[in-house]
């Protein structure tokens, strides 16, 4: 009984609240279009038509490059969508120094998203200089290599723990006629620069990467064990299919769902599709953490931007999703059909699969989170790595001497 | 010589063949024949394979045999395209888009031709100085791909708060039609005869008296040859949908990329090649209905050159 | 017909301006003319003037995604010529320029003499031939994509046949990568050439016809030496037109190609439209003036070439 007043007081507040507010709609660009992604994306949008009154207006725009693109020159026309998917680092810098972007920092202090969001490579993409500019939805890592288990036992090997032990495997699926590495072109060669980063990470250790990426150092950029890098890329690159010029990238997962190809370097996205195609970790497929023996899960992920739209029932809506997005009941849904991990530890993730516990367990140890790469650097200078490594990988006349020359220069006028 | 050389077009002797039907099928007449279906062969060959393949299921498609017929032809995919195929959260598939275009084409087509033809007009019949710099700067522009100016063009439009809006989007397709269609119509009414528009003035017309009775009636090639450009053009556009036409007028082409390029799971080449249909349709069809129209107009406009 | 033929010759156009009547008079007859061409002034100079001044200088700027008044010199021009996306897109644009030219050039002419015949079914053909014209850049390119796949496309359907070794995926390799987007331009453009060119063709007087055939000229020299330079104007519109839609080609490569394998089929539209949309917008413009050269070049050359036209015409009026 004691209850029953606040109860009643609260009720009669939130029917107040909500017949003197006009609902609103709250557009979201994103690009999250294949079958994982659009699960995901789905408890989303059904979560927050749920709450009531305010709409989900889904503007999905296929390829992250093009999404962002178009989410840019609708700010900078004045007309900006109420929120925008980005990846944590430095994409969004020019909006928020343009003054672009609902300071989400009430909020956030209301909520306490400094104690709650972890790791501190997440949580700094957002929190900037002391205010809240974003929220972060996830954490996923490229550092994972998806192999078929049928392919391999194929031909009578075991899963190979790390890039080593694939390179070994290689010839032999080969003359089995499995597509030994799976990787596609498209979208300009994000995959392919993905891929190299993976590598990249393993081979050079994380102070070294830092050093290059972070610190611009261009005499460790022109160094050994970069040429090391390029010239695996390179002695992988006959071992791919002719079909990888333009794939994008869930085909090339599909490859090895369907045990055509053997072995794929993508990010945890891809345990989206393998669960939509109703195969089982350990069974149909393996998720090889690294691939190294001492993996590293570096942080990448997404987190959602909201622009000022100067009209108060809006920004309500905007914050009313930021808040849904960052709520541990919905991160629980959204995590486990992306295949991401959660961006806080009081998440039920008692439903997570075999392989989103390796992540997990990954993620509670500090000595193996490393930030995404991405994150140092511009879009732009992201996206000049992307054209070097996909004309690396596609033209056999540019040397590893060419490559490297091309990626001191990079690093050298990087800003 | 020199008139045989400005042999006046728009006149329907110069579109017609030319000499005697031939009337015995010579080995030349047959090797023409050939040429020209081979030709055809070469030209058919892609409109065969989008149709029989968005007939086709999906396991038929992997067998890899692009030319074949469907086993079990299927209207499917093209149900699915219109209707259901995913982009994002929404499965509508290509509907929501198809009427933006239409109210994006409606707009922009008639507009843009109107300006053009009295851009033409007025070159050809009333001149005042400065105007032939106005069409030089046109025609350079003609040149300039329209990549070099979108950036600035976005900055303006949002200056001016037309920015994502349909207004905007129907500015934008005007401006860069303007060239081609402006000397269109300015070729075409320069190779009428001058006693029409001196006769008219004479008997007193002034303006825009001479324009609604007299040149726009006359222009009727031209005008259908302007009509199947736009359509074309502006039913097709990717780029400027996407940038400048804003949230609620999205036009077709966006889905269908989209769609294309999304896939959940396995690429649906049927839904795909069903979706690339659906959306030239509509210029397809008109096309059809107008070609013989589409070539005398070339002829009147382009050849003078 | 001589007459008008003489007048145009002499350069008098019919129209207002000239004789008769008095100078205010005409003056206010030109005012509705005036109104009517305000859009044309207002992009002559707002697009194509101002537009294209602010392009250039924020060349000169360090842009990111908002324009800002940061002279950086010619940084932007340096990094341009160092990147190779670039380098390879200036080269792909002249190659890709000159083959697809010349293949619509001469297969529109060919398929427009053929079509000269007095054939059965001359608007079949033409309907054939014209309808790729009615289709985007991005349908040409998608479905030329999807018949150049090497697994499920042409290839594979002929090797099913029984020809092994068919070879058919130029986008496949860097190398022909760009050959096959000339084949996919050409089937998508070629028809226009071939109406313009027959168009032209049916505009020389067929007195020349007979009078070749009278001295016994065969129907191909006639077709190749005698009608062909007579058909000028049609020549020049149909290589203008060409060459306007291989600046811009953009749809046919994001459909085809997306610009590989790697950045074999770059352009530099596509590099334009890139760096803007990753940021680089000092970088886009960069390359967006160097779009321009070519341009103003040929611009330049026209008009030299008319107004020695034009210096001619009235030396041979005033004799």
């Amino acid at each position: 009984m004691k209850k029953f007043l606040p109860v009643v007081a609260t009720m009669a507040a939130a029917m107040l609240a909500t017949t003197a507010v006009r609902a609103a709609d709250v557009e979201v660009i994103h690009w999250w279009t294949s079958g994982g992604e659009q699960a995901a994306v789905t408890v989303f949008a059904n979560e927050f038509d749920a709450l009531g009154g305010d709409k989900w207006i889904d503007t999905a725009i296929a390829l992250g490059e093009t999404a962002r693109a178009a989410v840019m020159q609708r700010a900078l026309g004045g007309d900006p969508p109420e929120a925008a998917q980005f990846n944590p680092g430095r994409q969004y810098e020019e909006l928020i120094a343009a003054g672009l972007l609902l300071d989400l920092t009430p909020l956030a202090e209301a909520e306490g998203w400094s104690d709650i969001v972890r790791p501190d490579t997440i949580e700094s993409s957002c929190h900037i200089d002391g205010k809240w500019w974003c929220v972060p939805v996830n954490i996923h890592s490229w550092q994972w290599g998806w192999a078929s288990i049928p392919a391999f036992e194929k031909v009578g090997l075991a899963v190979p723990k790390n890039m080593d032990e694939f390179i070994a495997a290689a010839p032999k699926l080969k003359e089995a006629g499995i597509i030994p590495f799976a990787v596609g072109g498209d979208g300009g060669g994000w995959q392919i620069s993905g891929m190299a980063g993976v590598l990249q990470l393993n081979m050079l250790g994380v102070e070294l990467r830092d050093k290059i990426f972070r610190d611009l150092d261009t005499a460790a950029a022109a160094g050994p064990e970069v040429t090391k890098v390029f010239e695996t890329v390179r002695s992988l690159q006959q071992y791919s299919d002719d079909g990888s010029v333009g794939r994008n990238w869930n085909d090339t997962t599909n490859l090895v769902i369907t045990d055509a190809a053997a072995f794929q370097i993508m990010g945890d996205w891809a345990r989206g599709e393998f669960s939509v195609a109703g195969e089982q970790p350990g069974v149909d497929y393996e998720c090889v953490a690294g691939p190294a023996d001492k993996p590293y899960l570096n942080t990448g992920g997404d987190i959602f931007v909201f622009f000022k739209q100067n009209d108060p029932d809006v920004e309500r809506a905007q914050l009313k999703l930021a808040s849904m997005m960052i709520n541990p009941r919905v991160q629980a849904l959204f995590n486990n059909a992306k295949g991401s991990l959660p961006v806080r530890d009081d998440v039920d993730m008692s439903l997570a699969d075999a392989c989103m516990k390796k992540g997990l367990a990954l993620l509670a140890d500090p000595a193996t989170v490393v930030a995404d790469v991405g994150q140092y650097r511009t879009e732009d200078f992201n996206i000049q790595m992307n054209d070097l490594w996909t004309d690396f990988w596609f033209n056999p006349e540019t040397t590893v001497e060419q490559a490297q020359a091309r990626f001191v220069d990079l690093i050298a006028n990087a800003d | 010589m020199t008139a045989a050389v400005d042999n006046l077009p728009g006149r329907g002797a110069a579109i017609e063949p030319r000499g005697p039907k031939p009337k015995r099928l010579t080995p030349a007449r047959i090797g023409i024949y050939a040429f020209l279906i081979i030709a055809s062969i070469f030209f058919l060959l892609p409109l065969w394979v989008m149709v029989t393949t968005s007939l086709k299921t999906l396991p038929e498609i992997r067998l890899g045999e692009i030319f074949s017929l469907p086993q079990q032809p299927t209207f499917d995919a093209w149900f699915k395209a219109w209707d259901t195929a995913c982009t994002g959260r929404d499965c509508n598939g290509l509907k929501p888009g198809f009427w933006n275009s239409v109210k994006i084409s409606a707009l922009s087509v008639p507009i843009s031709i109107l300006i053009a033809m009295l851009n033409g007009y007025a070159l050809s019949f009333w001149k005042y100085k400065g105007a032939d710099l106005f069409f030089a700067l046109l025609l350079f522009g003609a040149f300039v791909p329209y990549q070099v100016v979108m950036y600035p063009i976005i900055i303006g439009l949002s200056r001016v708060g037309l920015f994502g809006t349909l207004p905007g989007i129907v500015i934008i397709h005007t401006i860069f039609g303007m060239s081609i269609l402006t000397l269109l119509y300015r070729n075409f009414f320069a190779s009428l005869p001058a006693e029409l528009f001196k006769a008219a003035r004479v008997d007193g017309a002034g303006f825009w008296q001479i324009f609604f009775r007299i040149m726009l009636p006359m222009s009727v090639p031209i005008t259908i040859v302007a009509i199947i450009l736009q359509v074309t053009g502006i039913w097709n556009d990717f780029l400027f949908g996407l940038v400048f036409a804003g949230r609620e007028n999205m036009p077709m082409t966006v889905q269908l990329n989209n769609i294309v390029q999304t896939t959940t799971g396995t690429r649906e080449y049927n839904v795909n090649m069903a979706a690339i249909i659906l959306t030239a349709t509509v210029s397809l069809v008109i096309y059809f209905l107008s070609g013989k129209w589409f070539v005398r107009g070339i002829a009147a406009g382009a050849v003078k050159g | 017909m001589a007459d008008i033929a003489a007048a145009r010759a002499a350069g008098a156009k019919p129209g207002v301006g000239g004789r008769g009547g008095g100078l205010r008079r005409r003056r206010l007859q030109l005012i509705p003319s005036i109104i009517s061409t305000l859009p044309m002034a207002a992009t002559a100079i707002g697009v194509f003037i101002i537009c294209i001044i602010f392009t250039i200088i924020w060349s000169f700027t360090n842009s990111k995604l908002f324009p800002t008044f940061n002279f950086v010199g010619l940084d932007q021009y340096e990094r341009l010529w160092a990147t190779p996306k670039w380098q390879v897109s200036v080269s792909n644009v002249w190659v890709f320029g000159v083959v697809s030219m010349a293949g619509n050039l001469v297969f529109g002419y060919l398929l427009a003499v053929f079509m000269d015949q007095r054939i059965r079914q001359e608007d079949l053909f033409r309907t054939i031939f014209l309808y790729p014209v009615a289709l985007s850049g991005v349908v040409t390119g998608l479905v030329w994509q999807w018949m150049m796949d090497p697994n499920l496309g042409i290839q594979e359907a002929v090797r099913n046949m029984g020809w092994t070794n068919f070879q058919f995926a130029p986008l496949v390799q860097p190398e022909t990568a760009l050959y096959g987007m000339v084949v996919a331009g050409i089937w998508g453009g070629v028809g226009v050439t071939m109406a313009i060119l027959l168009a032209g063709l049916r505009g020389v007087d067929t007195e020349v016809w007979k009078a070749a055939k009278v001295d016994g000229i065969p129907a191909w020299r006639t077709y190749l030496f005698i009608a062909l330079p007579m058909m000028k104007g049609a020549v020049i519109t149909a290589v203008i037109l060409q060459a306007v839609g291989v600046i811009r080609v953009f749809d046919l490569v994001i459909a085809m190609t997306g610009g590989g394998p790697g950045i074999a089929t770059q352009m530099p539209a596509v590099y334009v439209v890139q760096a803007i949309n990753t940021r680089a917008v000092g970088q886009g413009m960069a390359a967006a003036t160097m779009m321009l050269l070519p341009v103003a070049l040929i611009i330049a050359v026209q008009f030299v070439f008319r107004w020695r036209a034009k210096l001619r015409a009235e030396r041979l009026a005033t004799r």
